[in-house]
């Protein structure tokens, strides 16, 4: 028995690589998931739009000459405005303190400040209401100082401070991780400050994951919903934020002006996913691992 | 990228593909395998066409460089693999499979480890695990990816002589692919050498060292210095110096003469070939190994048994006593 | 001659890096007053009421329905989301088509688009006379305000959840296991069932789980198409804020407990995969 590769020319039909589905089966299941995706997903982000502008323009605008409208609008980006910034500073406080130093208890340390995205946003707006609620444990304390948490500005902060807790972490720590500290201690050995150190070194490697992890967690500090609704009260031009004002509108049968605040929120959340998906692809690499599609 | 080539392995026989990396020797024999489709050309088990054969109908064994083993499956179910995947007519009772998968743990001497998972293995055991798999399907040949390119030195050299031990017991057809020499020359009936997708000579490894084909081979093959010379009347003239080399028939005028470093002998300089000045020198594997620099700026490497050793800076003189000559 | 102090035992490793004291310190006061201490109250007031307390709180029967239609709707939803995220990974993973990266995309848009608009959108396409609802209804399946409902809302929003758990294993799959079961005679089929599959089925569960525990606490996208009949449509999250506007603390801290105990396992349960997985083959 004799085995040949031999080169005589009889030119054959290339297939495709052994390690895949036969050209017909991947076209059938990239069908099926488009399919499943656009019936799922972007239909209902369509069905925003379509519902907004079923009675035309004008119809659209009149939700936003309502007084009620810009006092939730107002009333979000206030919101957002504070929760943020409080975020960003933790997660920085966070991310530097368990990425740069070794110390024990560290896994602990990260499953508690992961703890409040495996909260439903209705418990997360709960133990406010039980800790400054009138039968709280601090109601009555807060009552006899005159002291307003539940059902105002305070509270509705908290909660979603309470829901974005974890987004600039979790982004940061990882990514601070990789990058180790080889740099830092370079620029401490250059005479750097600690301060000056972080500020020229540590920011700009980290600026893009953490714009990443602001653009997250800006979106769903608007977003938020459950939890907000469980300590805002609900008194319109006061405590609504955008998506209780949508609640209210929907519940009234106002459907119109309810989609059309609400794509504000839908644009936001498009605006979000444009920026993300942009970061993903231009700046992989300077994002915490596992980002890169 | 392969150019036409043609290339007769014999039953039983262990062949070496040699090529450095990008020469087209993974992909040949991913072609035999059936994992890559040529774009013309034919492969043939022995009077079979196999050309239009899937991977699947082959009856090929691949082994992979990093042993592509499955982590989820035990190391006696890894082996029984092939055997489970037939066709239920074709499969072999449970306790026949059960019988190979033992037999071919002995073989790879690791009998007892059959319930254990590649990831509690070494290196070596996960490449021997991944030979026994290859070798449970009773293929027609053997197709290794450089099988020993992800080990250290010292597994490497026991693997290679184990390879050679199972190859002379079972007979099995095998065909290998490396881009080390020694291996290729230590392990192979014959070698296939490949530079640049074409196949420069096939031959046992004596036949290649002796009679490289060209310099491509002559070169792969180990450490050479390449010579200005002159053919004339059937000998090699190195600066009007007649040297041992024969010139191949019909061919006059000047030639390049390689020079391996065991052919190179330190001489009188009025004696001498070549000339130079010693660079460095030192002892390795029990042979003096001598540096030397010509008047051109080139390192000779010598190897001499003599032991003299010489300062840096030393003019000597080198006789060439042997070498290949190509036109 | 220098005399070299006996190293002193600290909390953290000693290094050069400045900060640790601030930062650390900043880190737990922010860690311990948003987030453990309002926990604790909740542990406080559940406490409180005791274990009889809960179950009884857990039996009534309108709100053993609720955890009911949670629990069991959301286990469904996340199987179906599991499955068609495993197909979605395995298409954006392994397939080049044109618009794949737009694709990629909009698998986040559950994670991105507010609840309460997700909410309302869903009802209204999911309506009797809506885009999609007019045509089930038609077939005579009736999807807003049942739970069939709520179980479109879970898997819209598990389904991310799903894809990105397993897209990145997927990605990682060395082709060369593929290549190796063909060579061995393996048909497709069967190196897709034996040897891709399996290694991934712990990443699988790990999306089920986050897919599933999102579902039970979730809120925003479901109370809008579900109709929230009691006994019927009604989900454990909106019991929580139905006692609350009846002024009853301790009803909707027993619900909320019992909430968290079952996610707090489902943590447990994904940390015992992972670690299992670990263990087995060498990889999460």
């Amino acid at each position: 028995m004799s085995e040949i590769f031999s080169p005589a020319f009889v030119p054959t039909a290339k297939p495709g690589p052994v390690a895949s589905e036969g050209a017909a089966t991947r076209s059938v299941l990239i069908g099926i998931a488009i399919l499943f995706l656009a019936l799922f997903l972007v239909l209902p982000l369509f069905a925003v739009f379509t519902q907004a502008f079923s009675h035309g323009i004008g119809a659209f605008l009149d939700a936003f000459r309502e007084p009620d409208a810009w006092c939730a609008i107002r009333l979000t980006l206030t919101v957002a405005a504070i929760a943020v910034p409080f975020n960003v500073v933790f997660g920085l406080a966070a991310s530097w303190a368990i990425a740069k130093f070794e110390f024990p208890v560290k896994a602990l340390l990260i499953t508690l400040i992961d703890l409040p995205f495996s909260v439903s946003p209705v418990v997360s707006g709960l133990i406010y209401v039980l800790l400054f609620g009138s039968q709280g444990l601090f109601g009555g304390f807060l009552i006899n100082h005159g002291i307003q948490i539940l059902f105002a500005l305070p509270g509705i902060v908290l909660a979603t401070v309470f829901v974005t807790f974890p987004f600039v972490a979790r982004e940061l720590i990882p990514l601070m991780q990789e990058q180790g500290n080889a740099e830092e201690e370079a620029a401490l050995t250059l005479g750097a400050s600690g301060l000056h150190a972080f500020r020229t070194v540590t920011l700009p490697n980290i600026r893009w994951g953490l714009l990443y992890s602001v653009l997250l967690c800006n979106a769903r500090a608007m977003g938020e919903f459950g939890a907000v609704s469980v300590v805002s009260g609900h008194i319109r031009g006061l405590t609504n934020t955008i998506p209780l004002h949508v609640e209210i509108l929907y519940n009234e049968y106002n459907f119109v002006a309810a989609f059309a605040v609400a794509s504000l929120l839908a644009a936001l959340a498009l605006i979000t996913l444009v920026l993300k998906s942009v970061l993903e692809w231009r700046f992989a690499g300077e994002l915490a691992h596992g980002r890169a599609h | 990228m392969l150019h036409d080539l043609s290339l007769d392995v014999r039953a039983g026989e262990l062949i070496g593909l040699l090529g450095p990396s990008g020469s087209g020797k993974t992909t040949l024999l991913r072609i035999i395998a059936g994992l890559d489709a040529p774009d013309r050309g034919r492969i043939l088990f022995g009077d079979d066409d196999a050309t239009g054969l899937a991977v699947q109908e082959r009856a090929v064994g691949f082994v992979f460089q990093h042993y592509a083993l499955f982590k989820h499956m035990s190391v006696a179910d890894n082996i029984a693999y092939g055997l489970n995947a037939r066709r239920r007519a074709d499969r072999p009772a449970k306790a026949e499979i059960k019988r190979r998968v033992g037999d071919l743990l002995d073989l790879i001497r690791l009998s007892g480890f059959g319930d254990r998972y590649p990831s509690q293995l070494s290196g070596g055991q996960r490449q021997r695990v991944a030979l026994a798999r290859a070798l449970a399907v009773e293929p027609r040949v053997l197709l290794l990816d450089e099988p020993f390119g992800a080990l250290d030195a010292q597994v490497r050299k026991d693997l290679r002589r184990w390879l050679r031990e199972i190859h002379d017991r079972t007979g099995q057809t095998t065909i290998f692919v490396t881009h080390d020499q020694d291996e290729a020359l230590e392990l192979s009936d014959r070698v296939a050498v490949l530079d640049r997708g074409r196949l420069e000579q096939v031959g046992t490894p004596d036949e290649v060292q002796e009679h490289p084909a060209s310099a491509t081979v002559m070169k792969f093959l180990g450490d050479s210095v390449e010579v200005a010379a002159i053919a004339e009347g059937g000998r090699v003239l190195v600066r009007g110096r007649a040297t041992p080399v024969v010139a191949p028939a019909g061919i006059i005028g000047p030639v390049r003469l390689y020079v391996r470093p065991w052919q190179l002998q330190l001489a009188e300089p009025e004696a001498a070939h070549l000339s130079g000045t010693v660079r460095s020198s030192y002892r390795t594997q029990g042979r003096q190994r001598i540096e030397v620099v010509d008047a051109e700026g080139r390192i000779l490497a010598v190897e001499d048994s003599d032991g003299v050793r010489y300062d840096a800076g030393h003019p000597v003189g080198l006789r060439i006593t042997g070498g290949h000559v190509f036109g | 001659m220098v005399e070299t102090p006996r190293p002193k035992r600290t909390f953290r490793r000693p290094s050069v890096i400045p900060g640790f004291g601030i930062s650390f310190g900043y880190t737990l006061t922010c860690l311990g007053l948003i987030v453990l201490l309002p926990l604790a109250g909740l542990v406080v007031k559940a406490s409180g009421l005791g274990l009889s307390g809960i179950w009884e709180v857990a039996t009534d029967p309108r709100v053993a329905s609720a955890l009911r239609i949670s629990f069991g709707v959301s286990a469904l939803a996340a199987l179906v989301a599991s499955a068609f995220g495993f197909l979605v990974a395995w298409v954006l993973t392994r397939y080049r088509f044109p618009g794949r990266k737009l694709v990629d995309a909009a698998v986040d848009l559950p994670f991105a688009l507010p609840t309460a608009v997700a909410g309302i959108a869903l009802a209204s396409l999911y309506a009797p006379d809506g885009l999609v609802g007019a045509p089930l209804a038609k077939l005579g399946l009736q999807v807003a305000y049942t739970p069939v409902g709520i179980f479109i809302a879970m898997v819209f929003i598990g389904l991310p959840f799903a894809v990105r758990t397993v897209q990145p294993l997927i990605a990682e799959i060395d082709r060369e296991i593929e290549e190796a079961s063909a060579t061995l005679g393996a048909t497709r089929l069967a190196t897709l069932t034996r040897v891709v599959l399996p290694p991934l089925i712990p990443a699988v569960l790990t999306g089920f789980a986050l897919a599933f525990a999102r579902g039970v606490g979730e809120y925003g996208s479901i109370i809008f198409i579900a109709g929230n009949l009691p006994y019927v449509s009604e989900i454990a999250p909106l019991l929580i804020v139905i006692k609350l506007s009846e002024f009853d603390y301790g009803g909707a801290a027993a619900i909320a407990t019992i909430m968290l105990g079952i996610s707090f396992l489902t943590l447990l349960a994904i940390n015992l995969i992972q670690a299992w997985s670990r263990r087995r083959f060498g990889y999460v």
